[in-house]
């Protein structure tokens, strides 16, 4: 991960980043001070401080103590700033988030989360989407199958992963790899993370819509568990044609929408610049995604987003993903089957009553 | 999410009309026994759910279901001032339906089916909850009964003032053609023009046989986000149902005038 200064920060983080700088000169001065007060105490070990430093030292105790105190006030300071901003995000701030140049993406994940990794390639069909990681890997102690959506953090990597966007190899390649999954019972685990399924002229003569449609269908009659989270963009059919599972879950600053706000702006207000509206009018934050029963539930993110601690990101990703698939132990295939249809039969019904 | 192309309009109004597929004037009433197609160059024009069950379904056979099914606004979306909800109410009071698609049982030449057909003018076909709804429920319907079920879609994709729910009716229509299947009665989807977006890339795909009215839009994203992502021209016939007969999406193409002949053949086989 990249640290803080090598970070594009966003408008809105620029004060958090102003105060985080400050906090880090602060805490650069303290650790030049101590450097300080080390060399003139190790002078001669174990022997009386030479008289210059027995002169220095105190001083310099004294300015590393009230440098310790000010440390102290700009790390709360910023503390309380980050609360303040992150406290209050708009949808539309929110999505920024979600696309946040140093945002984990799963492969920031897969060493945090799983052990053991090791990837199957192609689709048996046309070829291997770079978009769209599968493959082995254990979970706690459980064997699973992992299907991950990519993205990259720099251009060959971006490019690998066409920007997070896949073409029907990857959908197929996935369904391809569930079906392995099924016949060895091994529960699948889908990380969503996509703008949206490629829009190119390739990808439709290859059936992107069939792509799809037969992954999602493949996903509601899969005979293992399924459990899925969104952890950065659920951009449209792109992710729900990996996202079909039992157990739903996003990250806090992630988004789940049928349409890009952009899209969607330029479609019904006639302008992309309108995205801020059309971001709040699609109800795409993991709050109003779990009120319309879409996901089930939220992965809370470390204080001003998952990009500022990782570590701890994954840590309760890892919680989530193994306390949902405790849930689904046991549970008969039939009912397991019964209730995932029931779930998508009558998802948002109770937003219809009358 | 598509938007309707200039002249493709539903039904001409007046006496005489002009085709924008080969620019001849035509007599009303000369189109409409040709069901809507060109009598001159056999272009289809777009028409609505309630005529499409009329030219399908044997005369006074269609029993529909599920007009009750009326949506809402659950979302509270608003674009401008003007909320979804309204739009709704007055959509409903204009076109004289509740929403983009009908659903019933019919005889297709005789055979039982249950038939269900969206309608474009009615928010550009796009499937909310209520389309979702029926078309999962013309799917379930059909399978507890052990009936085929054909469906016409015509659709830009899915209907974005749903929000999330409308992307979730995807996985509720796919679970359902899930469940059809697990009947032996086969599932006919048929594509005109336009189906694009959650539709194709839903039931809409998944037909056991899958058919396409000539010259039919299909495909996932709309010819204008592919444009504006590739940045150039779209080869001529680009998405056309010709096009992804040749790719080997689409199992046949049928002109209007035989779809009633072909749906009952393939009925006979298939039951
Ligand atoms: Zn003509």
């Amino acid at each position: 991960m990249p640290g803080i200064e090598a970070q594009a920060c966003l408008p809105f983080e620029r004060p958090i980043y102003d105060q985080l700088q400050r906090v880090e000169e602060i805490r650069r001065a303290l650790r030049a001070l101590e450097e300080e007060m080390k060399a003139l105490r190790e002078e001669v070990p174990g022997a009386p401080p030479p008289p210059e430093a027995a002169k220095r030292l105190p001083e310099i105790e004294r300015k590393h103590a009230e440098l310790s105190r000010e440390s102290k006030k700009e790390e709360d300071k910023c503390r309380a700033l980050t609360l303040e901003v992150f406290g209050r995000l708009t949808p539309w701030e929110r999505v920024q988030v979600a696309r946040h140049p140093a945002r984990p993406y799963a492969r920031d994940y897969f060493e945090r989360v799983f052990d053991d990794v090791l990837e199957l390639h192609g689709d048996r069909c046309s070829g291997d989407d770079g978009a769209i990681f599968t493959g082995l890997a254990r979970l706690g102690d459980r064997r699973v199958l992992l299907v991950a959506q990519r993205k990259g953090r720099d251009t060959r990597e971006r490019l690998a992963s066409n920007f997070g966007m896949a073409r029907p190899e990857g959908y197929r390649k996935a369904m391809a790899k569930m079906r392995l999954a099924e016949r060895f019972r091994l529960p699948v685990v889908c990380l969503i993370d996509t703008p949206g399924a490629y829009p190119g002229i390739d990808a439709e003569e290859r059936g992107q819509a069939w792509a799809i449609a037969e992954s999602i269908l493949e996903m509601c009659r899969l005979e293992v568990p399924l459990v899925a989270a969104v952890i950065g963009e659920g951009g449209s059919g792109g992710a729900l044609a990996i996202g079909v599972a039992d157990r739903v879950y996003i990250l806090e600053n992630a988004y789940y929408s049928v349409i890009s706000p952009e899209g969607c702006a330029s479609i019904l207000w006639k302008s992309r610049e309108r995205a801020s509206d059309a971001a709040a009018a699609l109800r795409i934050t993991a709050a109003d995604l779990l009120h319309l029963g879409v996901v089930d539930g939220i992965v809370e993110e470390p204080l001003g987003g998952a990009h500022r601690d990782v570590d701890e990101m994954a840590r309760r990703l890892k919680a989530t993903l193994i306390g949902a698939l405790e849930d689904l132990d046991g549970v008969p295939v039939e009912s397991l089957l019964r209730s995932r249809y029931r779930k998508y039969r009558e998802i948002g019904r109770h937003l219809f009553a009358g | 999410m598509g938007q309707s192309r200039a002249g493709k309009r539903e039904t001409p109004t007046g006496l005489w009309t002009k085709c924008d597929g080969c620019s001849a004037m035509l007599y009303r009433s000369k189109v409409e026994e040709k069901l809507d197609t060109c009598p001159e160059c056999g272009e289809h024009f777009r028409i609505g759910g309630a005529r499409r069950i009329a030219i399908t379904a044997d005369p006074g056979t269609f029993e529909e279901f599920g007009h009750e099914l009326k949506g809402g606004d659950p979302l509270g979306f608003t674009v401008d001032g003007k909320s979804y909800g309204s739009r709704l109410v007055q959509e409903r009071k204009r076109r004289g339906v509740n929403d983009a698609c009908i659903t019933g049982f019919a005889q297709v030449k005789g055979l039982r089916a249950v038939l269900a057909a969206m309608d474009f003018t009615f928010f550009g076909g796009s499937m909310g909850s209520i389309v979702g709804e029926k078309v999962a429920l013309a799917l379930e319907t059909a399978r507890d009964r052990g009936l085929p079920c054909i469906v016409f879609s015509s659709s830009g994709g899915a209907r974005m003032h749903e929000g999330a729910l409308s992307l979730m009716q995807m996985a509720k229509t796919s679970a359902a053609v899930a469940y059809h299947r697990t009947g032996r009665a086969p599932f006919i989807s048929v594509l005109t023009d336009p189906t694009t977006g959650g539709v194709t890339a839903s039931f809409a795909a998944l037909g056991d046989v899958i058919i396409a009215e000539p010259k039919a839009l299909i495909g996932f994203a709309g010819p204008r986000v592919i444009q504006e992502t590739i940045r150039s021209e779209l080869p001529p016939g680009f998405q056309r149902s010709e096009f992804l007969l040749q790719k080997g999406f689409v199992d046949l193409i049928v002109h209007r005038l035989d779809m009633r002949d072909r749906l009952a053949q393939l009925l006979e086989y298939c039951l």
